[in-house]
C-alpha cells in the first residue's frame, strides 16, 4: 500500500521534480563551484582560486556601483509604484460607471513587452528632436527641448527609464490591490460608519490601510525584487551598437557582459557576481521585511 | 466633491497610460504593409519561433506544474512534505539570477541556438506548482471519491473529474504564463545566439540597439509582436485578472 502511494505520488510530481533538479539545483549547485574557480571561457574549470573571483568582483568599481545604484533606484521606484497603483486601485475602485473600462486601460500595458515599450519611449515619446511627444510638450509650457537619453548631464535618462517601468507595472500592482480591497468585508465600514468615522482618511487609516497589510507586503516584495533585477528596458533604452554606457548599469546587464560577452566570457567571475547578487536581494528583502511587520 | 476630485484623477491617468499605444499606433500605420519585407532581419521567422515557444512553454508548464501541484496537494506520500519544501526554497531564488548558471547547464547540454534550450528550462515553474497545491487543496473531495467508487485510479480521477472542473483556474495561469513567455527577453537573448532561433523580442531587439534603425517600419514590426498579446488579453482579460490576484496572494 505504501509502496503504490509512493510511485502514483512520483507519477504526478516526478517530471516537474527532475526538471527542478536539472535546471534550477544544478545550476545553482554548478554555478557556486564555478564561482570558486578560474573559469574563463570553459564550465569545466580546473585551477582552483578560492575566493578571488569574489575579492575580484567585491573590488571592482562597475560591480559595486550598479549595486548601488539599484539600491537608490530600488529606493525610488519601490515606494512610487506601491503609492500609485494604491491609488489607481482605489480610484478604480469606487467608481461606479466604466469601472471595467478604467481597469482594463491601467492594466493594459501588462500585454506590452518591455522592447516594445522601450522602443516607444525611446523613440517616440523621449526623442530628442524637437518632435518627440515630451519635448512638444515641454515646448507648450515654453521649456526648452532636451536630448533625454542622449546625454548624461543632466542624467534625464532617469525620467525616461523610470516612466517606462511605472507605465509597464503599475497595472499589475494595482490588480492585486483590487483583489485585497474587494476581500475587505463590507460590514468592516458599516460598522465604522455607525460608530461615526468619516468616510474619508479615518476610515482609509484604520479600517482599508490594515486590511490592505498582507497586499501591501506583497506588492513591495515583489516589486523589489524585481526592481533589483531590471533589465529588458535598460538594454534597450540605453544600450546601442557599441554596447552600454558605463553609468546606471544594472547589475544583469554587468553580469551578461561579464559571463557571456564577446570580450571572453568569465564565468567564475559571473558566477561569484550572481551569487553576491542572489545575497543583496535576499538581504534587502529580509530587512524591508522587518521595517514592514514592525508594530504600528 | 470627492467624486469631482476622482474623475480629475482618473481623466488625466487615462490619457497618460493611453499615450504610448497611440504614438506606437501612429508611427507604424504606414509602415504596416511592408512589415515582412524586413532584409536586416528574419521578422516572420521570428513570429514563428514566438510563437512556437509560447504555445509550448505553456502548455508544458500547465501540464506538468498541475500535475505536480496535485500530487503535493492531495497524495498522502511521507515524504511530500519535504519535496514542498525544495520546491518553495527556489521561489527564494530569484529567476534572473540564475541566468548565468543555466547558461552553463543548457550550453553543455549543446542546446545553445536550440529550440530545446529555449523552451525546456522555463517549463519547471515552482510558482506555478505552489499556486496549484493552494488550488487544490480547496478542491471538493466528495467529487474525487465519486470518482473513485466510480472505479477511476487517482490518475484517471485527475483528468476526467479534476480537470474538467478547473479549467477557469486553468486558464488563469495559462494566460499569464502565455504572456510571460511572449514577452521575455533576456533568456532568449542569452540563449538564441543565431538568428534563425531569435523569438519576436530579440529580433525587435536587435533593430532597436543598431546603427540608424528605420523607424516607421520598427514601429511596425512592434505593433506586429504586440498584436496577438493585445488579442489574449481582450479576450481573455477575465481569467488574467483572476491569475494576477492568484499570483499577489502567494506573497502573502
Amino acid at each position: 500500500m505504501r509502496s503504490r502511494t509512493t510511485r502514483t505520488f512520483w507519477l504526478f510530481v516526478g517530471p516537474f521534480a527532475v526538471g527542478l533538479l536539472l535546471f534550477t539545483y544544478l545550476p545553482i549547485a554548478w554555478s557556486s563551484y564555478l564561482s570558486f574557480f578560474d573559469a574563463r571561457n570553459t564550465v569545466t574549470p580546473t585551477e582552483f582560486v578560492g575566493l578571488g573571483n569574489y575579492v575580484d568582483i567585491l573590488t571592482d568599481r562597475a560591480f559595486l556601483d550598479s549595486i548601488g545604484t539599484f539600491t537608490v533606484f530600488a529606493a525610488f521606484i519601490v515606494p512610487t509604484t506601491v503609492v500609485l497603483s494604491l491609488v489607481l486601485a482605489l480610484l478604480v475602485n469606487r467608481i461606479r460607471v466604466a469601472r471595467a473600462f478604467f481597469r482594463s486601460v491601467f492594466f493594459l500595458p501588462f500585454a506590452c513587452s518591455y522592447v516594445v515599450a522601450s522602443l516607444v519611449w525611446k523613440m517616440s515619446l523621449f526623442s530628442g528632436v524637437d518632435s518627440g511627444v515630451a519635448n512638444t510638450v515641454l515646448g507648450w509650457f515654453g521649456a526648452d527641448p532636451q536630448a533625454w537619453v542622449g546625454t548624461v548631464d543632466p542624467p534625464l535618462y532617469w525620467v525616461v527609464l523610470v516612466t517606462a517601468r511605472l507605465w509597464l507595472q503599475l497595472g499589475f500592482y494595482m490588480i492585486l490591490f483590487i483583489a485585497a480591497l474587494q476581500r475587505i468585508p463590507t460590514h468592516l465600514y458599516e460598522a465604522a460608519w455607525i460608530d461615526g468615522a468619516s468616510p474619508g482618511w479615518q476610515t482609509f487609516r484604520h479600517i482599508t490601510l490594515p486590511g490592505l497589510r498582507g497586499a501591501l507586503v506583497a506588492v513591495l516584495t515583489l516589486n523589489l525584487i524585481n526592481a533589483y533585477q531590471a533589465f529588458d528596458e535598460f538594454y534597450n533604452i540605453l544600450g546601442d551598437s557599441r554596447g552600454y554606457p558605463p553609468f546606471a548599469r544594472p547589475p544583469l546587464v554587468y553580469l551578461y557582459y561579464t559571463s557571456l560577452g564577446s570580450g571572453g566570457q568569465d564565468l567564475g567571475r559571473g558566477s561569484a557576481g550572481a551569487v553576491v547578487l542572489a545575497l543583496v536581494i535576499a538581504l534587502v528583502t529580509l530587512l524591508s521585511g522587518r521595517v514592514l511587520r514592525r508594530p504600528t | 466633491m470627492m467624486r469631482l476630485l476622482r474623475w480629475l484623477a482618473l481623466i488625466p491617468a487615462t490619457v497618460l497610460f493611453l499615450v504610448p499605444f497611440v504614438a506606437l499606433g501612429v508611427q507604424a500605420w504606414p509602415a504596416l504593409g511592408d512589415v515582412f519585407s524586413y532584409k536586416e532581419i528574419p521578422f516572420a521567422r521570428s513570429l514563428v519561433n514566438s510563437t512556437v515557444v509560447a504555445v509550448l512553454q505553456t502548455v508544458g508548464q500547465v501540464v506538468l506544474c498541475s500535475l505536480a501541484g496535485y500530487g503535493l496537494a492531495r497524495i498522502p506520500y511521507r515524504h511530500a512534505p519535504k519535496v514542498l519544501y525544495a520546491v518553495v526554497a527556489t521561489l527564494m531564488v530569484p529567476t534572473a539570477v540564475t541566468f548565468v548558471p543555466s547558461f552553463v547547464v543548457v550550453s553543455s547540454l549543446g542546446w545553445l541556438s536550440d529550440l530545446r534550450g529555449l523552451v525546456v528550462p522555463g517549463l519547471f515553474s515552482a510558482v506555478n506548482v505552489f499556486l496549484f497545491r493552494q488550488y487544490f487543496l480547496d478542491f471538493p473531495v466528495p467529487l474525487e471519491e465519486a470518482g473513485r467508487l466510480d472505479g477511476l485510479s487517482r490518475w484517471g480521477v485527475y483528468w476526467r473529474v479534476v480537470v474538467p472542473n478547473s479549467t477557469g483556474f486553468v486558464a488563469a495561469i495559462a494566460v499569464i504564463d502565455f504572456i510571460g513567455s511572449w514577452n521575455q527577453f533576456l533568456w532568449p537573448l542569452v540563449i538564441a545566439q543565431d538568428s534563425s532561433t531569435w523569438t519576436v523580442q530579440v529580433a525587435l531587439s536587435s533593430l532597436l540597439t543598431a546603427q540608424n534603425p528605420r523607424t516607421t517600419l520598427l514601429f511596425a514590426a512592434a505593433t506586429v509582436s504586440i498584436l496577438p498579446i493585445v488579442g489574449v488579453f481582450t479576450l481573455l482579460q477575465r481569467y488574467l485578472v483572476r491569475g494576477v490576484a492568484e499570483t499577489g496572494l502567494t506573497g502573502q
